[in-house]
């Protein structure tokens, strides 16, 4: 990135406006749709899908069920029916698929509401940043299953922003903007990705489902990288891009389990390091293609082997 | 935490990095567990439900085991064809995301395919239960006789006539009216073993402000200790009393006269001498008498 430049501005400068918001396109097209689906009804009486993010049914047949509210409900000591079962079962399925926090990157409301913050952030060039460890998520991914355990109820729920929005925005906010405002503050003010990167215990959640999830970006052509540092600046969880991006040894399919799978990184790239790829996929930078003058010796070492 | 053991030793031999580690779980520890522990109060608050709310049909009565098993995605509220379900926002009194009706509002019309309940993915509304009729979603409870109309002596029953279980969960009890000593008073009674809590009772009561209202069971009823044993019902059960007879009453009547209580009163023995009663003019005779109190 050139100094004085936004991330991804080079790669608009080669690639084009839409190409280098392709992604990010089909992301808010995803959630906007699914959220739609969901409003089809309310608005204009066509039931194709029914409930919300925390259960649903579509064509009064597909049963869908966050497999974390099931989680909790063990843990009250309710046993579910077979339908909420089976739907959490489906959901558990195309996650491990697709990604964990593909949740949170294409179907989170609160996703849009961060997103907003931390573009504003930039561009405000907001610098404050409070001390928060990104292992905090875990400890309130503890804390949810274990209240339900000690109260009985799933208390989680009552302040859950993340469903407390999509309920919201389905069957009637009441004061849950203040929800989303609070979020966006926080996330503007406190610290940058404070609360999905840091806090969620959703996030949490899916993210340790995506530690085996099929579906995974790879930086293929990471010997192409000039390290401008596009990627790592609008990357939602910075840390997982360097070990396959950086690291020789390492294989270039980032494997983390909180990368979103957003794809935010190969919008920005003007040099189209990454691509979606599975996770056992082993494809690297064909030598033959190689662009030498910006190679760094580590790379062109890699290359010869 | 290999790469702690790279930093060198303080002097007191605490590892620096392995500090920072444990500082920072401590911090994010104390933080999350203040956190939970607000969360865990502020759950106890919301058990609470406000008496205007009535949940849907096969709701556990005990609203924390309730809370315990929905999810909150109002599927529910989706299926009822009356509206009359809707899902708390947040900021309603009731725990956010779950569903209630107001009886004074919209009423439940009782679907004798109870539609809400079929639609619950997770069983929070409990399939257990078939026929709408044994629901127990509250309790109606003329809760202001002083401003029932019945209680004044003007007919209305309109609760009675709109009550879907009629002539079970409501009767008309009949009454003298003092007042003008001549008229009855058709007094609405509910009766627990037949009510569900519906609430059509309250949204048609006449007044401004219902007399007859619908209020979660919990708040409603009373319950007698579990060690109480009503005498009458366990000699009926028994068929014979548990503890020893009670000894016939010993009155303290002059000879020759005997009292039946509940029956025939005082009799005497000897009633062609009624005109000489059998009590002496002195009161100290009486207060004397051998068998005396």
């Amino acid at each position: 990135m050139k100094p004085g430049a936004h991330p991804g501005a080079e790669a608009i400068a080669a690639k084009g406006w839409l190409a280098a918001h392709r992604y990010l396109l089909w992301r808010r097209a995803t959630q906007l749709g699914i959220l739609g689906l969901f409003l089809l009804g309310p608005w204009f009486g066509w039931w194709l899908v029914k409930g919300n993010i925390a259960s649903s049914l579509t064509l009064d047949a597909l049963p869908l069920t966050d497999p974390l509210l099931i989680a909790q409900q063990f843990a009250a000591g309710h046993w579910p029916l077979t339908t909420a079962l089976i739907g959490a079962l489906i959901v558990l399925l195309f996650y491990l698929l697709v990604g964990g926090r593909v949740y949170c990157a294409w179907v989170c409301p609160i996703n849009i509401v961060t997103d907003a913050a931390e573009w504003l952030r930039r561009r405000l060039k907001i610098r404050g940043q409070m001390r928060l460890s990104p292992h905090i998520r875990y400890w309130l991914l503890g804390a949810v299953i274990l209240l339900p355990l000690a109260t009985g109820a799933l208390a989680w729920e009552l302040v859950n922003p993340v469903t407390l929005v999509y309920r919201g925005l389905i069957f009637g906010m009441g004061v849950a903007w203040t929800v989303v405002i609070g979020l966006f503050l926080f996330d503007l003010l406190i610290g940058r990705r404070a609360w999905c990167g840091h806090l969620c215990p959703m996030g949490a959640f899916y993210g340790l489902l995506g530690e085996g999830a099929l579906l995974r970006i790879s930086a293929t052509r990471r010997d192409r990288c000039d390290d401008c540092l596009d990627c790592f600046a609008v990357c939602p969880e910075q840390q997982v891009i360097r070990p396959s991006l950086k690291d020789a040894d390492h294989t270039p399919v980032i494997l983390a389990g909180h990368c979103t799978n957003c794809g935010r990184c190969i919008d920005v790239c003007a040099r189209d390091v990454f691509r979606f790829t599975t996770r056992f996929s082993r494809t690297t930078f064909p030598p033959a293609e190689v662009e030498k003058p910006h190679q760094n010796p580590i790379h062109q070492q890699e290359v010869s082997t | 935490m290999d790469k702690d053991n790279h930093s060198p030793p303080r002097p007191n031999g605490v590892n620096r990095g392995r500090r920072d580690f444990i500082v920072s779980a401590l911090r994010s520890a104390v933080g999350v567990g203040l956190a939970a522990t607000l969360l865990a109060v502020h759950q106890r608050r919301a058990d609470a439900l406000p008496a205007s709310a009535i949940r849907p049909p096969g709701a556990n009565a005990d609203d924390n085991i309730f809370q315990g098993a929905c999810i909150r995605c109002g599927l529910c509220v989706r299926d009822c064809p009356y509206d009359t379900l809707k899902l708390a926002q947040l900021g309603d009194p009731v725990a956010t995301g779950t569903p209630y009706f107001e009886a004074r509002t919209i009423p439940c019309e009782m679907c004798d395919d109870i539609p809400c309940l079929k639609a619950c993915p997770t069983g929070a509304l409990d399939p257990a239960l078939k026929e709408i009729e044994n629901a127990r979603m509250g309790l109606a409870v003329l809760i202001d006789q002083e401003a029932c109309i019945a209680f004044q002596g003007l007919r209305c029953e309109v609760c009675f006539n709109v009550c879907p279980v009629r002539g079970e969960a409501i009767t008309l009890d009949m009454r003298h009216n003092p007042r003008s000593g001549k008229h009855a008073l058709f007094i609405p009674v509910v009766h627990s073993d037949a009510c569900t809590g519906c609430g059509k009772c309250e949204q048609a009561c006449i007044l401004e402000e219902a007399a007859i209202k619908v209020l979660p069971l919990k708040l409603a009823k009373g319950a007698l200790g579990a060690h109480y044993r009503l005498g009458w019902q366990q000699k009926a059960r028994a068929g014979e009393a548990l503890v020893t007879p009670d000894t016939p009453h010993q009155y303290n009547l002059p000879s020759g006269a005997s009292y039946d209580h509940g029956g025939q009163g005082l009799m005497l023995d000897s009633p062609g001498d009624a005109e000489a009663p059998p009590f002496s003019s002195n009161p100290l005779d009486t207060l004397n008498r051998k068998g005396g109190i």
